[in-house]
């Protein structure tokens, strides 16, 4: 694939006697969307923490935006943006003084500062509450917040560890729409994680399964379909290809 | 100016912008809830009125020309920094449990600079206790030094003595990685760093082997420094320029060992 922004070769990672990702190679080009799916424990944070920088492989090569992950974590952290499964925007401060913090460590220049600022929080509809405490956002507010701060440099590259865990359909609704906003205006690509069929689906170009560390199946969401039977679901995609079978999320009270 | 001059300036520029990121970060939180700063401080105010005053009666611990509240009013001080600065690596663990360290780690910061950011950050709280300390020794009729160069001396020994224990603390937390362990370890260095140090007593009256442990504690030479630019007519037993020398450069050491151990606390 040539204009590869992320090109993973064999990369693996192995604590102790457990191998947690199994030389997995893949590439994504430039503004594809690519959705890891996978069960608990496949290996899909721990794929997402080496391409950040945030874990070293045990073996295998990983480039982002041309970088090597090893030889130049700097350079690629310069050039993705990340919104962890955790929530990573800092309670203790307001919106905009999150947003603050992002574009001092990204070094935007200052004259561009306060227009990204207000440019990021606009595009996220939290112009209103940017001056609240981010522990008084709710979750989807708190995710937008994120996606603010790491596409505030504008990277080629966004990863998003389960972007939608814990929010209601509504929310994960925002969220989306938002990225997708966010997308069209900066053309990044995308590599989200997710447990959401339907997520998947709607919202990746392509899909990467793992399961047990290794990557078993790589398409479109209508190609994993059709290999599957002409009515496959990706539900039943995922069941056949990992043995393992979704849990429906209960619905909220 | 050369162009390799440029790129040095810039990416000193660039490391600064990051370290004052960070350390205004931690400073802005306290603005957001000062009751954080007025619960710390009770504990100065306690050591001097409650402790000074009663150790004040016992006759040889201070010098000659020195009152026993003189003496302890520099010790409550580097003792205040050091328990603000000591349980420091206790926030970087929670930072990790909620993902706020991972938005750090993530950005293209040099560690070095999140290191020396998080350290700064902790001597704003410390710089905050030097003003309940100076007024509370004023109102017991300590004779301070309120000249401008000393009081910036204090200073400058407040936020190294602060980066230096709270860096200190960091790299206790990147090798425990749990707060349990942590508190336990914690408590377990805080009071040997405290007591085998000049700070409630001098160097003098311990025997051998603690005055030598003592000569071996970074915070001696914060006392030292404190003692001799807080109190008027006091001078450095150890010497001034040691007790910044020492500081700085057990500091510059414990951000190379926190540099590279920070971002193992989230693998």
């Amino acid at each position: 694939m040539t204009g590869a922004v992320v090109e993973a070769r064999a990369l693996t990672r192995v604590f102790g006697k457990m191998t947690a990702v199994d030389h997995v190679s893949f590439e994504v080009a430039a503004g594809e969307r690519i959705a890891l799916i996978g069960p608990n424990g496949a290996g899909k944070s721990t794929l997402m923490k080496m391409l950040t920088t945030m874990l070293p492989p045990s073996e295998g090569t990983a480039s982002v935006a041309g970088y090597d992950v090893v030889r130049a974590p700097q350079q690629v952290r310069a050039h993705i943006g990340y919104v962890p499964q955790l929530l990573s925007a800092d309670g203790d401060l307001s919106g905009y003084e999150n947003v603050l913090l992002s574009a001092r460590l990204y070094l935007i220049p200052r004259a561009e500062r306060a227009r990204r600022i207000a440019e990021a929080l606009a595009m996220m509809d939290l112009t209103e509450a940017k001056d609240r405490l981010v522990r008084t956002f709710s979750g989807g507010m708190a995710r937008r917040l994120e996606i603010a701060q790491s596409m505030l440099h504008r990277p080629p590259v966004l990863f998003m560890d389960e972007p939608t865990v814990g929010l209601d359909p509504n929310g994960r609704r925002t969220v989306w729409d938002h990225v997708q906003k966010l997308r069209r205006d900066i053309g990044s690509a995308i590599v989200f994680s997710t447990h959401y069929m339907d997520e998947a689906d709607a919202e990746a170009d392509r899909i990467a399964l793992i399961h047990a560390g290794k990557l078993v199946a790589l398409g479109s969401p209508a190609e994993l379909k059709a290999r599957n039977g002409a009515t496959a679901s990706l539900d039943e995609v995922f069941q056949r290809l990992t043995g393992a079978r979704f849990e429906p999320v209960a619905p909220s009270a | 100016m050369t162009p390799s001059v440029q790129r040095v300036l810039s990416a000193c520029d660039a490391f600064g912008v990051r370290v004052f990121a960070v350390a205004t970060a931690e400073a802005v939180k306290l603005r957001h809830d000062p009751m954080d700063l007025a619960s710390r401080a009770v504990q100065p105010v306690l050591w001097l009125v409650l402790f000074g005053q009663v150790m004040a009666r016992v006759r040889g611990i201070a010098g000659a020309n020195t009152s026993y509240l003189e003496f302890l009013s520099p010790g409550v001080l580097a003792q205040s920094v050091l328990f603000v600065a000591i349980f420091y690596g206790l926030s970087a663990i929670w930072e990790r449990d909620l993902g706020v360290l991972h938005r750090y780690l993530v950005s293209p910061a040099p560690r070095s600079a999140l290191v020396l950011g998080k350290a700064l950050a902790s001597s704003v709280r410390a710089l905050s206790q030097s003003i309940v300390v100076y007024v509370c020794a004023a109102a017991l009729g300590v004779h301070l030094q309120l000249a401008v160069l000393p009081i910036v001396g204090v200073a400058a020994l407040i936020v190294l003595a602060a980066a230096l224990f709270s860096t200190f603390s960091l790299i206790i937390a990147c090798i425990v990685k749990t707060r349990e362990r942590f508190m336990g370890i914690g408590q377990f260095l805080t009071m040997p760093i405290f007591f085998a140090s000049n700070a409630i007593y001098p160097l003098a009256l311990m025997p051998n082997w603690l005055r030598a442990i003592a000569i071996a504690n970074p915070l001696s030479y914060a006392v030292d420094g404190l003692r001799a630019l807080m109190l008027r007519g006091t001078h450095s037993q150890l010497g001034l320029g040691l007790d910044f020398a020492v500081l700085l450069a057990t500091l510059a050491v414990l951000v190379a060992i926190a540099t590279r151990l920070y971002p193992r606390l989230t693998q």
